[in-house]
């Protein structure tokens, strides 16, 4: 998906670093920087968002902050 | 955070106090996502908790909330709702707080069929005091109280619910967070008392007693192990074994505790 607006964005602040977005995309959006999930692959996002709702620590959102679809 | 969930986090106790890959805070989502997606009005919410790392979410969540004792929160929160009955009421509780120190507010909470939803964030140890075992902690595991490994058998949660009479009755796990966000938004819905057990993940001490790994491989047996009811009712016995059933067991209309209670005063008071 490659829309004007969307994007993928992880607070990381608020990441622990516990790697479960990175295993569990299932098109490999994420790749691990010494354990950081770093998005190296935007475009393969299908915004299923089951990163953001398997985040612990809710610290991604998927489609920018004023995305609103479910 | 989502913006438009903001609302119903307590941001300034955030980030909360869970391990890095600790299961808590995705049930602690899914709550919010399925109150969220059912439009419910959050001032008529009330969110009781008891004592354990899972029963520290009410006081991340923005919601009217009780911090309680351990293993009373179901006790508390019957009293909410006999006092109140217009609020919806959310139990959330660890396995020990529900099942052992507060098992007999949970069978006798069932059996009155009160309209409370408890989400039971199930990590099969006591992770708050660092690894006992609990009465969800499955046969032949380790905890800090279990050097050799556990003989007591565990509860199957949801037939105990069943049997001792809650009304709608399902289980999910942190993997599967779609299907649990929707477990949560029917029971919360649902009329009478609602039982949501979630087979979370505590790496920290369950993980590290069974040398389970990190966060990631406990999620990839959450997934591996699970098989819906559906799936479970053909699978020869055998096969059973270690697995996780999730799905929705059972759902009833009955009687509802509070509205009989109502019932009662006024034929007390000769309204009949
Ligand atoms: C009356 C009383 N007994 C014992 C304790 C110690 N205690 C605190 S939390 C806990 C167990 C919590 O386990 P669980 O409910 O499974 O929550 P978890 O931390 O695993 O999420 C115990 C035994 C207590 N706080 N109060
Ligand atoms: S799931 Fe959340 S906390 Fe875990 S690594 Fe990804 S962003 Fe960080
Ligand atoms: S929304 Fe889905 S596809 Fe996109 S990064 Fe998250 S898990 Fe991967
Ligand atoms: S001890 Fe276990 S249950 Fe408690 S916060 Fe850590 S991982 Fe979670
Ligand atoms: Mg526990």
């Amino acid at each position: 998906m490659s829309e004007k607006n969307f994007e993928i964005k992880i607070n990381e602040k608020a990441c622990k670093r516990c790697g479960i977005c990175i295993a569990f995309c299932p098109k490999k959006v994420f790749s691990s920087e010494n354990d950081k999930p770093v998005v190296v692959n935007p475009d393969a996002c299908t915004k299923c968002k089951l990163c953001e709702i398997r985040c612990p620590d809710f610290a991604i959102v998927v489609g920018g902050d004023d995305d609103d679809d479910k | 955070m989502r913006k438009s969930l903001e609302k119903y986090y307590r941001i300034d106790k955030l980030p909360h106090i869970w391990c890095p890959g600790c299961g808590h805070g995705i049930i602690t989502g899914a709550v919010v996502r399925a109150i969220d997606n059912l439009k419910l009005d959050k001032d008529k919410i009330c969110i009781v908790s008891g004592i354990g790392c899972s029963s520290r979410a009410p006081g991340y969540l923005n919601f009217n909330t009780l911090h309680t004792t351990h293993g009373r929160a179901l006790a508390f929160a019957t009293g909410i709702k006999l006092a109140r009955p217009d609020l919806k009421v959310i139990v959330l509780t660890g396995d020990g707080d529900c099942t052992a120190i507060g098992g007999n507010h949970f069978i006798h909470a069932c059996r009155r069929n009160i309209d409370i939803t408890t989400v039971v964030f199930n990590n099969s140890i006591y992770g708050m005091t660092s690894g006992q075992y609990s009465p969800m902690t499955p046969l032949g595991a380790y905890a800090t109280t279990a050097p050799y490994g556990n003989i007591d058998r565990n509860f199957d949660l949801c037939k105990l619910a069943q049997a001792s009479g809650a009304t709608y009755v399902a289980r999910g796990t942190v993997y599967h967070v779609p299907q649990l966000i929707k477990i949560i938004e029917k029971a919360l819905q649902h009329k009478g008392f609602s039982v949501v057990e979630t087979l979370s993940i505590c790496p920290t001490y369950f993980g590290r007693k069974n040398k389970l790994g990190s966060p990631v491989k406990m999620m990839e047996m959450l997934r591996d192990n699970s098989i819906t009811v559906k799936a479970a009712e053909k699978m020869p016995r055998e096969e059973m074994v270690n697995k996780i059933v999730i799905g929705e067991f059972f759902e009833e209309n009955a009687p509802e505790y509070t509205e009989e209670y109502m019932k009662i005063i006024q034929r007390a008071q000769g309204e009949e």
